[in-house]
């Protein structure tokens, strides 16, 4: 994200103070010394920073009680994660057009596949490694994964519910 | 306390053969299999009837029944102990039904009843003011029922993820194990003695989906049947697959799982990880118990076998000696 502060002692600290607090990881800080002229006494900073899933909002909120201004807020990267097992005629159906329904969807993608074909005949196995930006759009996405298993005879194997 | 056993089985003989050794205050006084039966109020000769089955096959007396032990023999507990119908839960069922009827306490490893009829037979226990116990229809030796009723009494269960059926786990054990294929796995457990010559009912899931019917019952406030479980086997899976998830310190385990607040009742392979509490070896049984107040609580043991049966079984007849019929009950 792109954060504007007062160019002043203690505003960056002030600024970043909420990331910890919300259990965020800063991956990276990058000071923008040469905006400084056009915005006279403000500094532009862009923060790259890690976030348990759904404290985007909380966050938010805490830098702009310090005064401080967001500019943009970039892409959300997909943090959550899930592996299952498919096992069916996977190719003779269509792999691409399985993993395209998941990454289609614009929140959700495959990210990794590894697959064994033992013989023309046989039924295939593969891991599918999906990854989401949070909890409701993996569940989506798993449910779109279920939709097609059924369609297209395949055996899903999934890890246990998970229980808060 | 007088108790009267149907059912000379595995189960049954196992049964007789603890009585007999143990002093546990346990007076048999009716036995019954599929062909005869014999009673005695006094008590029979749990050694001679034995012998009598080994030698000709049946027990007793072949113009009496089960059904007439039920309604005319002297007993506090019947055990009823015959071979389950998951379909329509016979004859246990009547039998079960009589005796809770005549006012008798009842102790039973029969699925079938139990899951099909759990509603009908708990307000008829509860209304003669008799016990109903079935310990030994899950788990085996695991005494989840007991853990479920008393145990873990005031809390609130949230999930039980159970691995409910010996033989699925045996087989995928060895098919991540050896790299078996399904059908050479299944092959194995067959002449191990782990699987039945039909296996359809223990590979399909529907076993372990008929203990899950009865864990649901007893901890759910809904009653649920069979039908509602949504039931996948395992016999669809390729050692490929147990493999890829041993990749990635996985493996893949027949779990039957119910989650009252999500509606969810299902039985079907899942992708667990390797230190997971629920992945035991071989044909070993596992529950874990999720609760508000107790967290999570796993339990492990055999599932099967004729002992640890029996263990539960007596397990269920000593509580209600002690806590109904023994120094708990008040004396006129």
């Amino acid at each position: 994200m792109k954060l504007e502060m007062r160019d002043a002692p203690g505003q960056l600290v002030a600024a970043l103070r909420p990331i910890s607090e919300v259990g965020g990881n800063i991956i990276a800080v990058i000071h923008q010394r040469d905006e400084k002229a056009t915005k006279g006494d403000t500094l532009s900073v862009q923060i790259v920073l890690e976030l348990p899933d759904q404290r985007l909002s909380d966050l938010v909120r805490l830098i702009r009680e310090q005064g401080v201004n967001i500019q943009r807020i970039g892409h959300e990267r997909l943090l959550y994660e899930k592996t299952v097992i498919v096992i069916g005629h996977l190719i003779h159906t269509d792999l691409g057009d399985t993993v395209d329904r998941i990454d289609r969807t614009g929140f959700a993608e495959v990210t990794g596949l590894n697959i064994c074909m033992p013989a023309i005949t046989q039924v295939s196995s593969a891991r599918l490694v999906v990854k989401a930006v949070n909890r409701q759009d993996m569940e989506q996405a798993m449910d779109i994964l279920r939709g097609v298993s059924k369609e297209k005879n395949f055996l899903l194997v999934e890890p246990l519910e998970e229980i808060e | 306390m007088k108790v009267a056993i149907l059912g000379m089985g595995s189960v049954g003989k196992g049964l007789m053969q603890v009585i007999s050794e143990r002093d546990l205050g346990l007076v048999v006084t009716a036995v019954a299999d599929s062909r005869s039966a014999i009673m005695d109020r006094d008590g029979i000769s749990i050694d001679e009837v034995l012998e009598a089955k080994r030698l000709r096959g049946y027990c007793g007396d072949t113009s009496l029944s089960a059904m007439d032990v039920v309604t005319k023999g002297t007993y506090d507990v019947l055990v009823e102990v015959t071979p389950t119908n998951a379909l329509t839960g016979e004859p246990g069922l009547s039998h079960i039904l009589a005796a809770l009827d005549r006012g008798r306490h009842v102790v039973t490893s029969n699925k079938g009843p139990i899951a099909r009829e759990y509603e009908r037979l708990r307000r008829c226990a509860a209304e003669k003011g008799v016990l109903l116990r079935y310990e030994a229809t899950v788990g085996g030796a695991i005494p989840i029922i007991h853990t479920l009723e008393q145990g873990l009494a005031g809390n609130r269960v949230l999930a039980i993820f159970g691995v409910l059926n010996g033989t699925c786990n045996y087989i995928l054990c060895r098919m991540a194990a050896e790299g078996l294929s399904y059908e050479q796995a299944l092959l194995e457990a067959r002449e191990m003695g782990y699987a039945e010559a039909d296996p359809t009912y223990d590979v399909k899931g529907i076993d372990p989906a008929i203990k899950l019917v009865i864990l649901a019952n007893t901890f759910w406030k809904k009653p649920v049947q069979l039908e509602d479980v949504e039931v996948t086997g395992i016999d669809m899976l390729t050692n490929d697959a147990l493999r890829l998830a041993e990749e990635q310190d996985c493996t893949i385990r027949l779990i039957a799982e119910a989650i009252p607040d999500r509606g969810i009742l299902r039985v079907a392979p899942r992708l667990l990880p390797l230190s997971h509490p629920l992945v035991v070896d071989g044909t070993l049984n596992a529950i874990t118990i999720e609760t508000d107040m107790a967290g999570e609580i796993t339990l492990i043991g055999k599932g099967a076998g004729s002992v640890e049966t029996a263990s539960a079984i007596i397990g269920d007849l000593l509580y209600i000696r002690d806590f109904h019929e023994g120094r708990h009950k008040k004396t006129p």
